[in-house]
């Protein structure tokens, strides 16, 4: 099939995962055309990575993961590996800006090449030397200390604001604050803020090389650990992109209970969130109660499923763990324990007139923006898109078990931090209504189905997290180990809402702003 | 206002007192130091109530970084019993490093560990900043990472777990001030 009338061929891809379409574009006009029809008609950028298939194929590959109204485009461009040290394939941050970080990554991991854009580096701050790229499969990697390149403090050029009284603050890597590291260049005169630039790349371990050559399993605990506090979404999608590839049905108890997780995922971290907006806007009695039910959620999550955080616990071809019928039980009376604490503490933050006066206004973004920066989660929902992977939309499904849940989107109009700690409010309480009907009507059966891996198949999976859309691409070898694995956090599109967002306040509001959208460094730096 | 006030009497006071950890529980910990009475005691007896820490994240996934949160809930209180997180290195007693150390972190963890007055403590965190345990294993030293924090900066206790647990932390820091 086709989509706007371009000329890529599309098939559905096979299984229970979210709807996904894939697509060869022949040349790389096709793909820019294909881009630009997908942005005229209100698509996203969703994820963009590079494989080395020069042993298999002679060609290095672009995959380009574009977001539809019905679902998802995954369009490969096979780029010549004759000739041209580093391929070159069209410029995409010129349709969608936010490509632009994924091409400059895409550059320093494997070395294919935009024709135009930003060319600095990302995630290479002089680890190691420009034309040397992990991801090639003729890469030579030593390692050890000591052996391997030494590590040179890099300059990063910066835009730089002139003009009189203008100053720059530097921030990071390290903050001051238990938080991930990332460096923020504040450009202000005075207090107020003219320009925000991020430099990220600084917890980059070398995931996607860690991936290649590892066997289903180990994949499974590494995709887990890409964001810690999205290990469940991660999970997710990774054993759908294995599923999808090796022709593997879920049981739907399974699928229930991998659901029952991202819900308790959800819910554990937007309670830790509403906590924390308190804490920065000096409600400290907001952190103090969020974190507190938090920490009663975590407890039932290691009595229920073993881990506080059920890591390792979704696995590819089902769950791990099963629960009884004490155990559901269990997880119903805290849901309605926890939906009672957190309708009184939502009544106290809406009457709390300093609360208030700190999260109206600040902050703020557009629906435009959010459009133009490919945004999902609540980011995209604070604005009043209605973009939700779990609920029914014109020409879109959700994949089970959301489909039979009817799952009504959270959305609010105003885009500054208060809509975006309504919309987490109104989630909480949506997956507490969702957890409560997972567990009366989770099907019977077997939790786990065998999956044999197929040579040479691959896959895609697409999970609506708590932070927004996450998305992991697999491609198996021939021998049914990871070719090359690409997961992909919505953070590497909604850090650059973060420099918009900030434009119009002071800096002291920086800290709060950030953490109401609290995006994953780890995540996006792989 | 009143239901705020409500809700802080009806919460009443969380905290849980700590755990008494029988000899040979934590062996990595121990190390022949005998027992490890209750935590709360040591820390009023060896702190005089005051240990700041700065917590580094070199490279995490950042599940660490949610155990190390919880460890300042009403539950674990940290801060009530004198344990306090600070902005600076300079202002801190002790490092608390997850890792695995990125080589894009190297340089900024030993910056901050340089900026630590002495005589400082360093615990690392997980089993990615220990390099212990199968987690440990996956994300050993390659191209963009150092591997465990003891491969950049001295370590004094480790805290193996993915993620270690509230309890186990507040072990850790404890074992590591006992060895000074």
């Amino acid at each position: 099939m086709l989509f706007h009338a371009e000329p890529i061929e599309f098939s559905p891809q096979p299984g229970n995962g979210a709807p996904v379409w894939r697509g060869r574009a022949m040349d790389g006009e096709d793909l820019q055309r294909f881009a630009v029809s997908v942005h005229r008609h209100e698509g996203r950028i969703a994820a963009i990575w590079g494989e080395d298939r020069r042993r298999e194929d002679g060609c290095y590959r672009l995959h380009c993961v574009f977001g539809l109204e019905e679902g998802h485009a995954w369009v490969t461009l096979d780029l010549p590996a004759s000739g041209a040290d580093c391929p070159f394939y069209p410029d995409l941050s010129g349709i969608f800006p936010t490509a632009s970080r994924m091409q400059r990554a895409t550059r320093d991991l494997v070395g294919i090449t935009p024709d135009g854009g930003d060319q600095r580096p990302w995630l290479r701050h002089g680890a190691w030397p420009e034309s040397w790229h992990p991801l090639r499969y003729d890469t030579v990697h030593e390692v050890g200390m000591g052996v391997g390149f030494p590590n040179l403090p890099s300059d990063y050029d910066f835009v730089q604001i002139g003009g009189e009284g203008a100053h720059e603050i530097p921030v990071g890597p390290i903050h001051a604050g238990i938080i991930e590291p990332g460096h923020f260049r504040f450009s202000v005169i005075g207090e107020r803020v003219l320009r925000l630039e991020q430099r990220l790349g600084y917890q980059h371990k070398g995931v996607e090389h860690r991936l290649i050559g590892a066997d289903l399993a180990t994949g499974a605990r590494l995709v887990g650990r890409v964001s810690g506090d999205s290990t469940c979404t991660y999970a997710w999608a990774y054993a759908t992109a294995l599923e999808t590839a090796c022709g593997v049905a879920v049981p739907p108890r399974a699928l229930g209970l991998r659901a029952l997780m991202l819900e308790r995922e959800r819910v554990a971290n937007h309670l830790g969130d509403l906590g924390a907006l308190g804490n920065d806007a000096a409600f400290a009695f907001g952190l103090t109660q969020f974190m507190r039910l938090k920490e009663d959620w975590l407890r039932l999550n290691a009595q229920l499923f073993g881990h506080r955080y059920n890591m390792d616990r979704i696995v590819p071809g089902g769950v791990a763990v099963d629960l009884d019928a004490a155990a559901l039980r269990l997880v119903v009376e805290q849901c309605d324990a926890i939906d009672r604490q957190v309708k009184a503490l939502r009544a106290i933050y809406d009457q709390h007139p300093g609360l208030q006066d700190r999260f109206m206004t600040l902050g703020p973004i557009t629906a435009e923006l959010a459009r133009e920066l490919s945004l999902t989660g609540v980011a995209a929902r604070c604005t009043g898109i209605i973009l939700d992977g779990r609920c029914h939309r014109q020409g879109y499904i959700p994949p089970a078990p959301y489909d039979a849940l009817g799952v009504r989107p959270a959305t609010d109009e105003r885009g500054d931090v208060a809509a975006r700690v309504a919309v987490r409010f109104d989630e909480v309480f949506e997956s507490l209504r969702l957890i409560k009907e997972l567990c009366a009507g989770l099907p019977e059966g077997d939790v786990r189905a065998e999956v044999a891996p197929v040579p040479n198949a691959a896959g895609l999976g697409v999970v609506e997290g708590w932070r927004g859309e996450v998305i992991v691409g697999v491609q198996l070898d021939g021998e049914g180990r990871i070719a090359r694995a690409h997961p992909h956090d919505p953070s590497w599109q909604i850090w650059p809402a973060l420099e918009h967002a900030v434009l119009k306040d002071i800096v002291p509001d920086f800290p709060l702003i950030n953490k109401s959208f609290n995006l994953s460094y780890s995540g996006a730096d792989l | 206002m009143i239901s705020l006030l409500w809700r802080i009497l009806r919460t009443g006071n969380l905290t849980e007192p700590l755990p008494r950890i029988e000899p040979g529980e934590r062996e990595q910990h121990a190390e022949g130091e005998g027992e490890i009475d209750r935590l709360n005691d040591e820390i009023l007896a060896i702190l005089g109530r005051a240990l700041t820490i700065r917590e580094v994240d070199a490279g995490s996934c950042n599940g660490c970084e949610l155990e190390i949160h919880a460890l300042n809930n009403a539950y674990y209180n940290l801060e009530g019993r004198g344990i306090k997180f600070v902005a600076s290195p300079r202002h801190a007693d002790m490092l608390l490093v997850t890792g695995p150390v990125t080589k894009n972190m190297e340089n900024a963890l030993r910056i901050a560990y340089d900026c630590t007055p002495d005589p400082k403590l360093v615990v690392a965190v997980g089993d990615c900043g220990c390099g212990c345990g199968e987690v440990g294993q996956l994300f050993n030293e390659n191209y963009a990472t150092c591997g465990p924090v003891e491969n950049v900066v001295a370590v004094d206790v480790r805290v193996p777990g993915c993620p270690p647990t509230p309890i186990a932390l507040m072990e850790g820091i404890l074992a590591a001030v006992k060895r000074r």
